[in-house]
């Protein structure tokens, strides 16, 4: 149970900036796991040099704020006008050359970024004793997201996404640059994936590859909670979360299974997901 | 000098030829009606000024500088907005947030509370959704969004287009108004009439082609030229 909603929280976070990305540039973000991949290691390189834990989420988050940049002017937004295949099969590449860059720099074998001390231990919560690190991502999770929301509806930045996310060429007919806007979303869709990942690192092991599932199961849980919608995103992944733990629990192997099977059923009972808007354009 | 000059445009869909050599000009204070059938190129002339279409031939000239071609949000800062057939509210905002949105980009822009006194109704709904407002709500917000900005000329599209007759008749009392205030506007509409009583002149569309330009009375003085063209 506490799993499930420690393993939502993350997916949470992963799947906001991929929600808020395909929402609002139109671009299917195949790179988004290997995102979340390159801000493990921006971390874990940071915690070797400085030994803090909050040296590497810093670091995790900047890095992939910049790297994010840096893919969208260089290569995304040449996409924009292209049919989707094109922007997957680009996005794709980028994930291939990432993944395998990592895997170059620091070779195949499995890392780890140790849960800092001050959330080392355990905590008896009555009914269970659980990691305390587990606890604090709820926290640290709980706080990116309330500052992801702050960004999104309390500012022009964000009232400029969301409007984007339902019609862009309105937004630019108001006299808007929405590409510069894009810039901006990018961004923060990578430094989210980062952060995700480096928080991820101490539960998880740092390997180049640890973005993939991810990636899917973010797909999943946006498709859960319906494109482009913040809330969807949260209550997707928790729901996602949950099912993949509890099902583990009892049959590790039906954990995917029963995932792809919860997407189905939204899919036929509510095709725009949960919280979705019917025909946005 | 016109405020706006088009001058000789050719617009395509793909290979479609939609516009050919299509030339107008908009005085500053006077209301143009563009008329004709559908299909007949008069979203598409109004999508091409706004640079949500840009030109592959021709020129347009907004204040005697060359927009044809610019992405629609240099355009909208020069000076014209285009209030689409579709109203395009964002229907996931408010009402206010519609119009802040609009603002955002232009220096002068009005305050809601202006908006809301031209526009009572508009005012009662401010925290409403987009898409929980009627059709009649969402063209008031629509043309409103457009004010916002303070544009020197506005391109309207069927704005009376599926409203019931008491809304049609309140929003050319709006369209009156702002004629009266002195504000250009290009007005896109399939109720002639309509559009005739709001327009000092007018021009007609046939097939991409500018096939008439007089004023409305020059126009109802040849009943038979309306019928080929507008088929009333």
């Amino acid at each position: 149970m506490f799993n499930g909603l420690t393993l939502g929280a993350l997916l949470v976070l992963v799947a906001m900036g991929l929600t808020i990305i395909f929402g609002a540039l139109g671009v299917v973000n195949f790179a988004h796991g290997a995102l979340y991949a390159l801000g493990a290691y921006a971390g874990l390189v940071a915690y070797e040099y400085t030994g803090s834990f909050a040296a590497a989420m810093a670091a995790g988050a900047a890095f992939l704020l910049a790297v994010g940049i840096v893919i969208e002017r260089g290569l995304i937004r040449l996409y924009y006008e292209r049919p989707a295949e094109d922007q997957i099969l680009a996005t794709f590449g980028v994930a291939i050359v990432l993944v395998e860059g990592l895997r170059a720099i620091f070779g195949g074998l499995a890392r780890n970024i140790p849960a800092p001390s001050w959330a080392a231990g355990i905590v008896n919560l009555r009914v269970t004793l659980y990691p305390t690190y587990r606890i604090d991502v709820l926290a640290i999770v709980g706080v990116s997201l309330v500052a992801l929301y702050f960004i999104l509806y309390r500012t022009r930045l964000g009232l400029i996404v969301r409007a984007g996310i339902e019609d862009q060429l309105m937004v630019n007919i108001l006299g808007i640059n929405v590409t510069r806007t894009f810039l901006t979303v990018f961004g923060l869709g990578a430094m989210a994936a980062g952060f995700a990942g480096v928080i991820n690192a101490p539960i998880v092991t740092v390997s180049p590859d640890m973005g993939a599932d991810v990636l899917v199961q973010s797909f999943v849980v946006i498709v859960i909670g319906g494109v482009g919608s913040f809330w969807g995103a949260v209550v997707g992944g928790l729901i996602a979360g949950e099912i993949l733990s509890l099902v583990a629990m009892i049959e590790p192997a039906y954990s995917q299974v029963a995932l792809f099977a919860t997407m189905a059923l939204v899919l036929i009972l509510r095709p725009q997901g949960l919280f979705g808007v019917e025909g946005r354009q | 000098m016109s405020l706006l000059e088009v001058d000789a445009i050719n617009t395509y869909y793909g290979e479609a030829h939609a516009l050919f050599d299509v030339s107008m000009r908009i005085e500053p204070h006077e209301v143009v009606a563009l008329l004709g059938r559908n299909g007949a190129g008069k979203t598409t002339t109004l999508k091409t000024m706004m640079g949500v279409m840009a030109p592959k031939s021709g020129a347009i000239l907004f204040n005697g500088l060359p927009i044809g071609g610019l992405p629609p949000y240099k355009i909208a800062r020069l000076g014209l907005q285009f209030v689409p057939e579709e109203r395009r509210i964002i229907g996931g905002l408010t009402v206010e947030e519609n119009l802040v949105l609009a603002g955002l980009s232009e220096a002068k822009s009005w305050e809601p509370q202006r908006v809301y006194d031209m526009f009572p109704r508009l005012g009662e709904r401010r925290r409403s959704r987009g898409r929980e407002l009627s059709g009649g709500e969402q063209q008031m917000l629509a043309i409103a969004r457009a004010l916002v900005r303070e544009p020197q000329l506005i391109l309207l599209d069927e704005p009376f287009e599926g409203l019931a007759p008491l809304i049609v008749q309140d929003l050319l009392g709006v369209c009156r108004r702002l004629a009266e205030e002195g504000r250009t506007i290009v007005i896109v509409e399939q109720n002639v009439e309509a559009a005739l009583s709001l327009a000092q002149r007018c021009y007609i569309l046939n097939n991409g082609h500018v096939v008439y330009e007089g004023t409305p009375a020059e126009l109802r003085g040849d009943p038979d030229f309306m019928h080929r063209h507008l088929g009333i």
